[in-house]
């Protein structure tokens, strides 16, 4: 893989408050990868994520995506900070589902998928309704389109969430910790389709998880990050048997020891 | 002193044509103020900390003056400044701006009690501000707090009787008018009271239904 990345991250930092949660944080991210970013809580995975979706911005560093910037722009030959429209452009290359799927309470599954479709996208309400069923059907849920969020079980939702996110056809997608909040017997079927748009989608993905043993499955590469850097980046068979780091090897002890 | 039954009946129609002016004092009242409310607490919201403080001060201002203050205010003030205002528009101003203020604390609540996950798939979705507040922040919003706005609206519907203090002709100036006629106040007031209790109970009764009805809906039962 020595093609162009299609997300490039330089010398990012975030701090909250005092707290320096990402430090002089380096990544590239090549197009189609599948790369899961592993670590103790409070490492900084899910603030990179939130960065990359534009829902917290970074004190300093860039983001380019496929060689534009994300937090900046060209203005006049000079690199400024992002507007508003350069934001909501750059945004359509990217997608997230959530740790709490953060569905749309009022709205049906079939509505949550299509809205976003229709409203920002400007597909007809024939063409959003039709794509919004299909995603729907390809996460096993076609016999739900007209239920509401509260009458799906967590599982369900989260299958919604990741439907919702599809939707938009981003180039790039997150997915931050889409099992944590999840009953452990309703983790396989998401983790079902997660494999599923692995396999067959060349989708940029981009998953903070902790499930060991399936990003060692799915993941091209797996990053190990620890106090806001990344302190390994390599292939899950090197990272999950052998890794070069001792804070990996203690973390990997640790959470498959359990 | 007895209750002439005669003259209760003939003067009940004057007494509800009264009535409509009061309805339409409250109704308009209402829809200014629920406009206004959220003018108030969008103005809040903005970056500009000059516009949210003014509206924060605003809202407050108006709060914690009298009613009765604002409507003097408005009719007998305003002429000194240019503007004359009938009884009526006078006081379906003061009945909406001061409700206002109220309502905006109602929104306000209601827009908070929203999520953050909310705002932020809105915006993973790459939503508009608008589309964020009118697809998925309001819809929420709002159903929550039907019922309190239903209470402000009957609490409003009881506060018209002010605007007699700037000669508007609604219930109980009307009362008033009729007593100082016939030296009967007895009828009049009676009946008076009895419409309001009437048409707050029917209120009432709606809220109660509104309570439920959105209750339902949250719970998809």
């Amino acid at each position: 893989m020595s093609t162009a990345p299609i997300v490039s991250v330089r010398g990012l930092c975030k701090r909250f408050g005092t707290h320096e949660v990402l430090k002089q944080f380096d990544m590239d991210i090549q197009p189609g990868e599948k790369l899961s970013i592993i670590g103790p809580s409070g490492s900084g995975k899910s603030t990179f994520l939130r960065i990359l979706m534009t829902l917290e911005k970074p004190n300093a560093g860039t983001i380019e995506i496929e060689g534009k910037g994300l937090w900046h722009m060209e203005r006049g030959g000079k690199t400024v900070p992002a507007d508003k429209k350069h934001l909501r452009a750059m945004r359509t290359q990217v997608g997230m589902v959530f740790q709490h799927f953060n569905l749309f309470p009022h709205m049906t599954a079939l509505q949550n998928v299509a809205m976003a479709p229709k409203q920002v996208l400007g597909l007809t309400r024939d063409e959003a309704n039709a794509r919004g069923q299909d995603l729907l059907e390809r996460v096993g849920l076609g016999d739900k389109l007209d239920a509401h969020p509260n009458q799906l079980s967590g599982g369900q939702k989260q299958r919604v969430g990741i439907a919702r996110a599809l939707a938009m056809q981003p180039k790039v997608m997150l997915f931050d910790e889409v099992t944590s909040a999840l009953d452990p017997e309703l983790v396989g079927e998401v983790l079902g389709v997660l494999r599923e748009l692995a396999h067959e989608t060349d989708m940029t993905m981009l998953l903070v998880t902790h499930e060991m043993r399936f990003a060692q499955e799915i993941s091209d590469r797996v990053a190990f990050m620890d106090h806001g850097q990344v302190l390994e980046l390599d292939a899950p068979s090197k990272i999950f048997t052998n890794p070069s780091h001792p804070r990996t090897r203690e973390f990997l002890n640790a959470v498959l020891e359990s | 002193m007895t209750f002439d039954w005669a003259f209760a009946w003939s003067i009940l129609p004057q007494l509800l044509w009264a009535l409509r002016i009061t309805l339409l004092a409250t109704i308009l009242g209402m829809a200014l103020a629920a406009t206004l409310g959220l003018v108030w607490v969008l103005l809040r919201r903005s970056p500009w900390r000059v516009v949210a403080w003014t509206a924060h001060y605003g809202v407050e201002f108006i709060r914690s003056t009298p009613i009765l203050v604002q409507i003097y205010f408005l009719f007998y003030m305003l002429p000194e400044f240019g503007v004359r205002l009938s009884p009526m528009v006078a006081g379906i101003l003061a009945l909406g701006i001061h409700y206002s203020a109220y309502l905006a604390e109602v929104y306000r609540a209601g827009i908070e009690s929203i999520p953050k996950g909310q705002w932020e798939a809105a915006r993973a979705l790459n939503l508009s501000p608008t589309q964020t507040w009118q697809r998925i922040i309001m819809p929420q919003a709002i159903p929550p707090i039907i019922p309190v706005m239903g209470n402000y609206l009957v609490a409003m519907f009881k506060d018209t009787p002010m605007l007699s203090a700037i000669t508007v002709l609604e219930l109980l100036q009307t009362a008033k008018i009729i007593g100082s006629e016939s030296f009967r106040y007895l009828e009049p007031l009676t009946i008076v009271g009895a419409l309001f209790l009437l048409l707050s109970l029917l209120a009432a009764q709606a809220v109660r239904w509104a309570e439920r009805r959105f209750d339902l809906k949250e719970l998809n039962v």
